[in-house]
């Protein structure tokens, strides 16, 4: 039994579709990735999957319950850290854990040594009187963490935990994820950063509520189709420029001083790459083969899907 | 269950008294109203400043207006020399009133003709004006009727004037029918109102808007451990303003309690509940805590304004009246003041306390009702 199942689950606000009949299996014990640039329907599908929001239509399953009929059942045994600091503010560290701890009926035997695991390996432990709204960015996502693992949650949904995060506190808080993966806990994390996708067992990507692709890091830096040229030269804009218009078999992206360009076959650019440079007077200081990162694939997925679904949109209209 | 509602009030309890500003708002800033409006809220007219303008300067001038200010109600101010300072002192509102004796007054009294005395009002204020022109009209009989009497005395010795009526006027409950009795009792009310309606509608949507409410909403606290969670704590607090603000009535004010504090007790946890109700059910309503504020004042003024505080339910249209019938402060205003200036309980009272009862279920149900744990 997966520990997540979606089946065509959708919502609609409107006319807008939030998610759109996505369909996903998580295993138990992984962590899974939810990728997607802002307003794909990231925070929808948690709330959807957290039993806190009523899907349009489709089903899904968390520890096999379902989200709709067994809604409060779901509840007890997942645990969920919102986009926003959901937590009191004006309520101490101590006073927010021992909330939270009542609110789930943690036996009060028992229930210090958990807290004081949670409190040493989150180290708020020298924080546990100060006020929750008085902490960092990266100690309020912790503190989110321990009170949603409060209660040994089976699945953790975390809705981009380290949006605004200091990259220090973020390496700390992966680390605190990957020690929960050996208690057997899911893990279900949505993103916009590629970089921590990386880190995730296995992603999906979404874009305007739709799966794009679903698999392992590296299954889907393989549907990149063609490979990556990384140009660098002297002046990158003006060549930049000046290779959109000319290359013709291949996408071309400046990242930061860097060229992109991206195309089925790498020997035939190269020479095209140079002649259209020297052409424009732009000296060449290297041209070589690169790994494609999840960033080039998210672009490269993203941007076919939308010519896709733009050009369907187009002949929708004309019919 | 009971383990989780009472972390709930614990939880609630901090957040409100460690915010010294919610102190203040709270436990201060009721006795505080409570002091001012009492003393503020008032319809006794006493103390008139009155102007005299005496053409007349004779004796019988000087001693109707000496009953005027004897009276407690008119202080003579001023006396007028010139008839254009008239208008410029009822302009300027230095005088509320002005005696005017036309030259010939005390020629006409002997000579036994009708004499004049004018009295100009100021009446913007049309109560006030009322109450002043009564109290004049009375003034001017009872000399009328000195004179009356001396004047016959003189002429025919000691007389008995037959077929007299004489009116002997008490008032009930509040025998000296001074306005405080009746409208620090209200005030009581309305602060209770203002204070429970506001603290729950506030609250609810507070953790709506801070994001709280969607981490709670993923735990397995049932909407009732919530609704309960959040409203009791208030109860609480409206049931201490009662308390505090009741001490200030009684202690401070002297206003009798003529009836049982324990039905009078009664009667405000029914109204409370029904404003926790109504709180609730704004805050279902609204998405802010602005939303929720200005909600809670599109309630409160029209159900101030219809509850007979200040204006007499009887003086209102027919289908006002009606309307006043599901309005909740109407009720506890009844059962206030009769508890505290009659000293009747719930043999006369009942009709009131099933009105509020009625109410607090149906608000409280709605609002339940309408209350979902999903976004």
């Amino acid at each position: 039994m997966p520990a997540i199942r979606l089946e065509n689950l959708t919502k609609r606000f409107g006319d807008l579709t939030a998610v759109d009949s996505l369909s996903l299996d998580v295993v138990e014990g992984e962590i899974f990735g939810l990728v997607g640039p802002d307003g794909a329907g990231k925070t929808t599908a948690m709330r959807l999957l957290t039993a806190i929001m009523e899907p349009t239509s489709g089903d899904a399953w968390i520890d096999g319950k379902h989200i709709r009929r067994d809604a409060e059942a779901i509840k007890e045994n997942i645990g969920y850290m919102s986009q926003r600091f959901g937590l009191y503010a004006d309520l101490t560290v101590a006073e927010n854990i021992d909330f939270y701890a009542d609110i789930y009926c943690e036996p009060r035997r028992g229930r210090r040594e958990i807290i004081d695991r949670l409190l040493e390996f989150s180290n708020l432990q020298p924080f546990k009187k100060r006020l929750a709204g008085n902490l960092s960015g990266g100690m309020k996502q912790k503190l989110g963490l321990v009170c949603a693992l409060i209660h040994t949650p089976k699945v953790l949904f975390l809705d981009e935990p380290t949006n605004g995060v200091d990259p220090v506190s973020r390496r700390d808080f992966w680390r605190i994820l990957y020690q929960l993966l050996r208690e057997k806990v899911t893990v279900f994390v949505s993103t916009a950063y590629l970089d921590e996708a990386e880190r995730c067992n296995r992603l999906a990507l979404i874009d305007r509520g739709r799966l794009l692709a679903c698999g392992t890091p590296d299954e889907i830096k393989g549907l990149m189709r063609g490979a990556i040229l990384e140009i660098r030269c002297e002046r990158p804009r003006a060549a930049a420029a000046l290779l959109k218009e000319k290359l013709a078999n291949a996408t071309v992206g400046l990242f930061g001083d860097r060229i992109h360009a991206v195309g089925e076959r790498p020997e035939r650019i190269t020479a095209e790459i140079g002649r259209i440079l020297a052409e424009g007077n732009l000296g060449i200081e290297s041209i070589r083969l690169i790994e494609p990162s999840l960033e080039d694939v998210f672009v490269s997925v993203v941007a076919e899907v939308g010519e896709r679904g733009e050009g369907r949109g187009e002949r929708e209209r004309s019919n | 269950m009971l383990e989780r509602l009472r972390n709930m009030l614990i939880k609630e309890f901090i957040q409100v008294f460690r915010d010294p500003r919610m102190r203040m708002v709270i436990f201060v800033i009721p006795c505080f109203q409570m002091l001012v409006i009492g003393y503020a809220v008032s319809t006794d007219v006493k103390h008139v400043r009155t102007a005299v303008y005496d053409l007349d300067e004779s004796r019988q001038s000087r001693d109707l207006v000496a009953a005027f200010s004897r009276s407690g109600y008119f202080d003579v101010v001023e006396h007028i020399a010139d008839e254009r300072r008239i208008r410029e002192i009822l302009d300027r509102g230095e005088a509320t009133a002005v005696l005017r004796l036309q030259h010939g007054f005390a020629g006409d009294l002997l000579a036994g003709r009708t004499a004049e005395l004018q009295v100009l009002v100021d009446g913007t204020d049309s109560n006030t004006a009322n109450i002043v022109l009564g109290y004049a009209v009375k003034i001017a009989q009872a000399y009328s009727e000195k004179m009356l009497v001396r004047r016959f005395e003189r002429r025919l010795g000691a007389i008995r004037i037959p077929g007299r009526i004489e009116l002997e006027s008490r008032a009930w409950f509040n025998e000296n029918l001074e306005s405080r009795n009746f409208y620090v009792p209200g005030v009581l009310v309305i602060i209770v109102t203002l204070m429970t309606l506001l603290l729950t509608s506030m609250s609810v949507v507070r953790e709506k808007e801070i994001g709280t409410m969607e981490q709670i909403m993923v735990t397995p606290i049932t909407p009732v451990e919530f609704i309960l969670g959040k409203t009791v704590p208030f109860a609480i607090i409206g049931y201490a303003v009662v308390f505090l603000v009741t001490s200030i009535a009684v202690f401070w004010f002297e206003v009798p309690m003529r009836g049982n504090f324990g039905t009078l007790l009664f009667g405000a946890g029914l109204y409370i509940l029904t404003m926790l109700g109504a709180g609730l059910f704004i805050s279902t309503i609204s998405g802010t805590q602005q939303q929720a504020m200005i909600s809670t004042f599109f309630f409160f003024f029209p159900a101030m304004l219809l509850s007979g505080f200040a204006f007499p339910i009887a003086n209102m249209p027919e289908p006002v009246q009606w309307l006043t019938l599901v309005n909740p402060l109407r009720y506890f205003l009844i059962i206030i003041r009769a508890i505290f200036l009659k000293g009747v309980g719930l043999e006369i009272l009942w009709p009131n306390f099933l009105a509020l009862g009625l109410m607090a279920a149906t608000m409280l149900t709605l609002s339940v009702r309408r209350f979902h744990k999903t976004l």
